[in-house]
Formats: structure tokens, C-alpha cells, sequence
């Protein structure tokens, strides 16, 4: 794949950043507003980057794309569908209902109906009870009638053995061929609730993922670009158009996660901390083996517990457009910020406000408006804040170290012109070429990956030999997912004992990862 | 007392803190009580002086793994069949239901299953705190048995165990668990009001409750949430030698899972000097489920079974032993059992040496030298 030209885009709120990448070379990029119909700004990103490097769009191997407008259509209730819940568990779980815990507005918006019909398996691989074929039918009946045509299907331990899933899905199939079915065995994890809430969320953009990949295939088929499109999801790596149509969930905090990569890539790390200062705050999070780390907390989404794999990152409220005040004897950053307003509201562009890129001005290390401006800042105050700053930055990422150690740290985001001094418990710091773009370089440079979350009893077979299938398991879901055989390779393998059971169950979390095969088409599904 | 839905959040915010870093994540708990709540239920809560000398009560509880119990989510008809089941064996009635523990999410799922179950819950537990094992506890610890102990799942089974002494309750309870799919209600611990009333630690349903109201309240008028509790606790029966011991940043952790339990230590180092020019104060918690001792500078100044709490630094919520990370900013606070435990009979059962420390039991108030 060296030298294959290829494109990173990334699709925020307010920036459509695109970059022209050459294997691992960046040659261009850009950065345009994001337009209200996406595909616009798409376009236009594409058109000036393509038109500065002066590519074809016909030599393009492949897109990549990053984007948060699925977190953002959850979070503000905005395009999601009615989802009929089927639960197989019976007679488990009967004591809380699906959607327990939501905002109510929010369940108003998606729940259509609940079907909790018997089925689901132990811990072990035992039935918990047969799965009622004859009521699935009926529940078939009842969501037709409905007109509701996207299902959220859940059954109880599910991840370690899909079978129940599986056959219900046949079943359902059967019944209402039209209707879009998410599995949660597909979504992954242990943790009944958090994994039918993410089904649930999951089948509740079915219909506006279609939409997303239809505006996005339109944007790059109206550039004469054939390659095909990718979409990066939240631990970094990639999935195909298809899958995003089955899994626009797994979209979901994408962006930090490239800029974090991007970071990576950008300064040739494969460990260390990623600093990322925007306007408003910072984000700190930590790259190991070139992939951000996950987080351990239960992470919520629209006020919504779920189990989504997400990076482990701190959210410091400083940033470039911090307000900066005088407090007793002491100073005060933020959290509010003059944000986007900062060429207007900055002393250094003539502004009435205090902010933090004043203060990295009026110190006389950043290059930024018009210094005479700021001459007039107490020396003090000045000194006072860039030390503040520091600090504050500082204690962000020994927050998110793993042991005492000095580690480098890689600074990006166009906030970072406030960080100029050493900091504590930091071995070096990195500033990349690129810094601005990380996201979309992130998006470009992302791979594929496998995972494997299942409970094994070492009792009934070695360990060894459960660690070699969970590993081998890992390696085939990675190729499936379109990774190159020879480039995968096991990245971490977790052991949970499952206390006060005798025979040795353990829960077992491996997962692969490889660069993307550039040969393969985008329409390789997921298993 | 009363409890309403809006009352659950901060019930389980001062379960979470009385647990002392183990007791399991009370959300399960809470999810299973505001449900009963939203179906109408309402949850009866009984003084000890309400409640009649000849009167009948049970402990009601979950046991398994924890892994599973977010898994395989309970019927609802388990704890009426433990309740049944234990009636049909004794032969009579079963008048209230009491919590076996304050800490973690076996404070809010007897709530949860009597309001369903119509029958009403004593306010007081059996430890004050939480404890990993079935004999460790004030019912035990006063000689009352633990038998007969019911097990029962989603599946409509129960089980009765007649075991000599609570140990073995808790040997044979183990291998049944596995059988049920690693999850079911416990009930046992039956006795009498009058038995009750000699055997507990009263009023902690309401003491819980008041931790997670005393914080949000502070907190929402920001004032200062760490005196409000201090204070607040200081003024109960039990926990009236309580104090903050120190802020600071966990630096080192040691945690791996040994027989089943979480074992392991963390070392927290002061945020500041106490005073200029001099080292910083290191602290050092070893735990096995729960915090067990608490050193500083290399001196132990707290022991099990007084408890030891590890509160986020800036919203005092509770940082259990499995959600504990390094580079958290962290309180420490510490406070005194109830005498209960600190007796001689209790120090059997819960005492240092329970543990495998090679301690004598010195209760915190002389380590520290606190005042009430």
C-alpha cells in the first residue's frame, strides 16, 4: 500500500478538513466550513485539495471518512426512527423493562414497542430457557402492522455464543423481509443493559446512516472519485459503507480518537500522551501501541449508559479563547471561551477580552494579531497565567499517566501556541507538521480491528488452548473486517476471572488490528 | 422514614460511600428500586421501635458474580421465592425484611424486592459498612444462625440450606450459585424483632440516605461538601469519630484477583507539603474487596473493621477498589465502626487478623488522635 494515494476527511461541526496522503506521506490539506447538507462541504474541501496537489481524482485508492454527525443526531434527538425491542431472556431480566433509565424524551422518540419473549443462555452455554419460536412469529405480526421497520434484538449472553441471535434473526427475516434487524451480539460486550441500549441506539439511525452514505457516495461521485469510502468508528479504525449502514452506532466519539492517531502518525509515536488544545478546551488522552487507550468508565451518550469502546481522554475547560480574570491572589482560565469569536473578541485583534492567547502574545511566544495591543498587560499578570497554564496543563496529563515515568507528550490543535515551557513528568514534547488536520489524518492513516469478549471455562480446556482460539478468533474477525493478513497482529488480551464460580470461567477480551488492504472492495460486511 | 424516587440517586451515593471500596456497584440496585418506584410500589420503612418483639425477619440479598449479574438481570420473583421458601421452612410468616449490608448494592435491592413483596424494611444492617463473606456480620457475630439460608433464580427454583454454622452456608451457598448461573437471591438470618433489635446496626438506611443528600445539597449551595459530611457523620451514633485525612494523587496500584476477591494495594501521595520545605505525606491503602488499612508515612492509622472511604477529590463520589486509576485525584476519609464489631466477639469475625493482617485492632480515634 506505500504510495497509494488516498484521502482523509473529517466531517465536524464546524470544519470540513480534507488531506491528500500519498501511503503515509501527507502531500496536501485543507480546511472549509462544514455546510448544512454535508455533501457541499464535502465537496468543496475535496475540490481545493485535489486541485493543490494536483491529483486525479481517478488515482485516489481509497476515502476515508470521520465524522460525528451520528453522536450528533443521538444527542439532539434529531433523524432517529421508531425501533421495536425484541428481548429473548425470558425468564431473566423480566425485572427491568428496555429503555430503563433513559430521559423520558428520549425513549418517547424511539421506542416502539417491547416483545420480551423466552430464549437467552447462562453463563456457560445452558439455555435459559428455549427460544419461543411461535411468539417470535407473533411479535413478527404485531411490528408489521406497526409499519415499524428497523428491530433491536437482545438476547442474554449473546456475546459469548450468537446462536439465539442468530436464529431469531432467520425467524424474523422470514416474517418481515423488509426490515432491518441490529443484532447485539454484533455490538459487542458483556453487560446486558449498556448492549441493548446500543442496539437500541444502533436501530435508531438505521435509516439516517442510509442517508449519510447515500450523501457521501453523492459528494465523491459528483468529484468523478470511483475509490471506495471508509468510515473510521470510535477505536480507530475503519468500516466499510456497508457496515456503517448496519453499525452507524460504532461512529460514535470518533473524533478525538483521529486526533489522537493522527497525533501518533503525524510525530511517529506509538506511545505516549496526546495533548489537543482547541479553542475551548483541551483534550488529554493516551496513545498505546498507536491506538488511543479505552476508557474503563461506562460512558453515556444523550444520557444513555452504554458499552461503547471509547478513548479513555480528560477534558481540560482551557484553550485557546479561555477568558482569562484575576481572582483574590490568584488567576482564573475559562471555562468560558470567546471560542470562534476569538479574531474579534481577543485584545489581540482589537477585542474588549482577556484571553489566554493574549497572555502567550503578550509573553512574547506566540506570533498572533497585533502585540502592541497587549503592551500594556501587567508583567506579573502575564508571568502569573503562563505559569497557571502550564500547570493546568501539566496536571491534565499526569492525570492520564499510567505510572510515575516522564513520557513525551505530542501537542496539536491550534490552541497549542500556549504551551512553550518544559513541562513536569513530560520526557520531550512534540509539536508535528500538520497539526492542525490531525483529524483527518487520523481518519486516513486509521486500520482495522478485531475483537474477541467472551467468557471461556479453563476448567473444560486448557488455557492455553482457550487463549489461542480467542486470538485466532480475533486475527479471522480482523481479516473479515478487511484487514491484510500479513500486517495483523494481537494488540492487547485481557483476563477477568468471573469471581465465586469454581470451574475456572473466565471472561477473555483480545483484539487484532492491521493495516487496510487497499485491494479489497468496499462491500466486504462484517462476518 | 420515607423514600421516594427522587430520594434513590442519594440513597446510592451513601450505600456506595459505606461500602468502603467493595459491596458491588450499587446501579444495578438503584435501576431495580426506581423501577419499583415508576410501578407505583411503595417502600415501607420501619424504626427498630416499630417494629414488634415477636416479630419475624429475614436478610435478603444477591449473591454471584459480579460480571454476571450485569448480564443476566433478575426476574423480580426471586426474592419472593427466597422469602417463601424460608417461611415454608420455618412454618410461619415472614413480618419484615432487614438488609445484611449498608455498602454497595445489597442496601438497595431489599428496598426494591419488599416494596414489590408489600412487606416492610427495618431501618438498620448488619455491618455499617460491607463485608465479603456471609459470617461476617452483626447477626453472626451476636450468635444468631444463618441457617436457613434460601437461594433462588429466575427461573422460579429455591433452594433451602440447614448448614451447621454460617461457613458452611457459605461453602455450599457457592456451589449452588454456580448451578443457578453464577447469580441468585440470598435469603437467611432469620430472627425474631427482640433478636433483631441486640444484633444490628440501627439506622443506617436513613444515615445512607442522608450522606448522598448532605453532599448534592452542599455541593448545589457550594458550600463545603467535605465539612458538611464530616459533620453530619460525626453526629450519628457510630461514625462519630470521622475525619478527612488527606487529599492526593494516586501514584502506585497493585490489584489482581485472587480466590475470587480484589486484592491489592494503592499509594496516594499529598497534593501539597504540609508545610514548607518538608516531604509530602504518603498514604498507602491495601484492600481485599474492601479498604482494610490505611497508613501514612509508614504508620497505620486505620484498621479494618473501621472504615476507610476513597472519595473523588472534587465530587466526593465514592472510587470503589475496581475503579480505582492512577493519577486520580482522591480524599480519604476515615471513621470508627460501630462498637458492635469493635467488641471482642466482633474483632473474632471481623478484626484485622480475619483478613490475614498481623494486627491488633486500634480503634482510629487513638491512632489519630481524633476527638468526637
Amino acid at each position: 500500500m506505500q504510495g497509494l494515494l488516498h484521502l482523509g476527511i473529517d466531517v465536524g461541526g464546524t470544519n470540513t478538513d480534507t488531506v491528500v496522503m500519498a501511503g503515509r506521506e501527507v502531500i496536501a490539506s485543507t480546511k472549509c466550513a462544514t455546510s448544512d447538507d454535508v455533501r457541499s462541504g464535502i465537496v468543496a474541501s475535496v475540490k481545493k485539495v485535489l486541485g493543490e496537489s494536483r491529483v486525479s481524482p481517478s488515482d485516489l485508492a481509497a476515502v476515508m471518512i470521520g465524522t460525528t454527525q451520528f453522536t450528533n443526531a443521538f444527542v439532539e434527538r434529531r433523524k432517529l426512527q421508531k425501533v421495536a425491542i425484541i428481548r429473548l431472556a425470558a425468564p431473566a431480566t423480566l425485572a427491568l423493562p428496555p429503555c430503563v433509565g433513559w430521559p423520558n424524551d428520549l425513549r418517547d422518540s424511539v421506542r416502539g414497542g417491547d416483545y420480551i419473549l423466552a430464549g437467552g443462555l447462562q453463563y456457560d452455554g445452558r439455555d435459559i430457557a428455549p427460544l419461543d419460536e411461535a411468539g417470535l412469529v407473533a411479535a413478527c405480526g404485531d411490528i408489521r402492522q406497526k409499519g415499524i421497520s428497523s428491530i433491536a434484538l437482545s438476547s442474554v449472553f449473546s456475546p459469548i455464543d450468537q446462536r439465539v441471535e442468530r436464529r431469531a434473526a432467520e425467524i424474523i427475516g422470514n416474517e418481515i423481509p423488509s426490515v432491518y434487524i441490529t443484532c447485539s451480539s454484533d455490538l459487542g460486550r458483556i453487560g446486558f443493559l449498556e448492549r441493548e441500549n446500543a442496539t437500541i441506539m444502533n436501530a435508531s439511525l438505521i435509516d439516517f446512516a442510509d442517508y449519510v452514505v447515500t450523501s457521501f457516495q453523492g459528494a465523491l461521485t459528483s468529484l468523478s472519485i470511483q475509490a471506495p469510502f471508509f468510515v473510521s468508528q470510535n477505536d480507530g479504525s475503519l468500516m466499510c459503507t456497508d457496515a456503517l449502514k448496519q453499525f452507524p452506532v460504532l461512529t460514535f466519539a470518533s473524533g478525538p480518537t483521529n486526533s489522537m492517531r493522527g497525533a501518533a502518525f503525524l510525530s511517529g509515536r506509538s506511545e505516549g500522551i496526546v495533548v489537543d488544545i482547541g479553542g475551548t478546551t483541551t483534550d488529554v488522552g493516551v496513545i498505546r501501541e498507536g491506538f488511543p487507550r479505552e476508557s474503563s468508565m461506562v460512558p453515556d451518550i444523550g444520557g444513555v449508559r452504554t458499552n461503547f469502546r471509547m478513548p479513555d481522554l480528560y477534558s481540560l475547560g482551557v484553550g485557546g479563547g479561555s477568558v482569562v480574570r484575576q481572582i483574590n491572589n490568584g488567576i482564573a482560565l475559562g471555562p468560558d471561551s470567546v471560542g470562534s469569536a476569538l479574531s474579534r473578541k481577543a485584545l489581540v485583534f482589537g477585542g474588549d477580552t482577556l484571553t489566554t492567547t493574549d497572555i502567550a502574545v503578550a509573553a512574547g511566544y506566540a506570533d498572533v494579531g497585533d502585540p502592541a495591543l497587549v503592551r500594556h498587560l501587567d508583567t506579573a499578570l502575564v508571568e502569573q497565567t503562563v505559569c497557571e497554564i502550564h500547570r493546568s496543563v501539566a496536571e491534565a496529563i499526569d492525570r492520564m499517566k499510567t505510572s510515575g515515568k516522564a513520557v513525551p507528550v505530542i501537542l496539536v490543535g491550534g490552541g497549542s501556541i500556549l504551551i512553550n515551557r518544559d513541562l513536569p513528568g513530560v520526557s520531550d514534547i512534540v509539536i508535528p507538521e500538520h497539526f492542525p488536520v490531525a483529524n483527518a489524518i487520523g481518519a486516513a492513516m486509521s486500520q482495522v480491528s478485531g475483537d474477541v469478549d467472551q467468557v471461556f471455562i479453563y476448567g473444560n480446556e486448557s488455557r492455553d488452548s482457550c487463549l489461542a482460539r480467542a486470538r485466532e478468533q480475533a486475527r479471522q474477525e480482523a481479516l473479515n473486517r478487511g484487514a491484510e493478513q500479513d500486517s495483523i497482529r494481537i494488540i492487547d488480551l485481557e483476563e477477568i476471572p468471573i469471581a465465586y464460580v469454581p470451574n475456572g470461567a473466565t471472561r477473555v477480551r483480545v483484539r487484532a488490528v492491521g493495516d487496510l488492504c487497499f485491494n479489497m472492495a468496499g462491500g466486504r460486511g462484517e462476518g | 422514614m420515607e423514600m421516594i424516587f427522587e430520594d434513590v440517586k442519594d440513597f446510592a451515593i451513601g450505600a456506595g460511600i459505606l461500602g468502603t471500596g467493595g459491596g458491588g456497584d450499587p446501579y444495578l440496585g438503584r435501576l431495580l428500586l426506581e423501577q419499583a418506584f415508576a410501578e407505583q410500589y411503595q417502600v415501607e420503612i420501619l424504626a427498630l421501635s416499630e417494629l414488634p418483639d415477636d416479630s419475624r425477619v429475614m436478610c435478603l440479598g444477591m449473591m454471584g458474580a459480579p460480571s454476571v449479574m450485569v448480564e443476566k438481570l433478575p426476574n423480580g420473583v426471586e426474592a419472593e421465592n427466597c422469602v417463601k421458601a424460608i417461611e415454608r421452612y420455618i412454618g410461619r410468616s415472614i413480618d419484615a425484611i432487614v438488609p445484611a449490608e449498608i455498602g454497595g448494592i445489597n442496601a438497595l435491592l431489599p428496598l426494591a424486592s419488599a416494596a414489590r413483596l408489600g412487606r416492610p424494611v427495618v431501618n438498620c444492617d448488619g455491618m455499617g459498612r460491607a463485608f465479603p463473606e456471609v459470617q461476617m456480620i452483626t447477626y453472626n457475630i451476636c450468635g444468631h444462625k444463618a441457617a436457613p439460608v434460601a437461594l433462588a433464580d429466575e427461573q422460579g427454583s429455591s433452594v433451602v440450606i440447614d448448614g451447621e454454622n454460617a461457613l458452611i452456608c457459605e461453602r455450599l451457598s457457592r456451589h449452588m450459585v454456580a448451578e443457578m448461573g453464577a447469580t441468585c437471591f440470598l435469603g437467611g438470618y432469620v430472627m425474631t424483632g427482640e433478636q433483631l433489635k441486640s444484633a444490628c446496626v440501627p439506622g443506617t438506611l436513613q444515615i445512607a440516605l442522608e450522606i448522598g443528600r448532605t453532599i448534592r445539597t452542599a455541593r448545589q449551595n457550594s458550600e463545603g461538601a467535605v465539612d458538611a459530611l464530616v459533620n453530619y457523620l460525626r453526629q450519628t451514633p457510630f461514625y462519630r469519630y470521622t475525619a478527612f485525612v488527606g487529599e492526593g494523587k494516586i501514584i502506585d496500584l497493585q490489584r489482581k484477583t485472587e480466590n475470587g476477591f480484589t486484592v491489592g494495594e494503592v499509594a496516594i501521595e499529598a497534593l501539597q507539603e504540609a508545610l514548607p520545605g518538608e516531604a509530602r505525606d504518603q498514604y498507602q491503602v491495601a484492600f481485599r474487596n474492601e479498604y482494610l488499612t490505611l497508613q501514612m508515612n509508614g504508620e497505620i492509622k486505620t484498621m479494618v473493621p473501621d472504615l476507610i472511604c476513597i472519595l473523588d477529590r472534587e465530587t466526593l463520589e465514592p472510587v470503589n477498589t475496581e475503579s480505582l486509576k492512577y493519577g486520580q485525584r482522591v480524599r480519604i476519609m476515615v471513621a470508627s465502626a460501630p462498637e458492635i464489631l469493635r467488641s471482642k466477639a466482633g474483632l473474632a469475625f471481623v478484626g484485622p487478623r480475619c483478613f490475614g493482617l498481623d494486627h491488633d485492632f486500634t480503634p482510629v480515634e487513638e491512632l489519630l488522635e481524633l476527638r468526637a
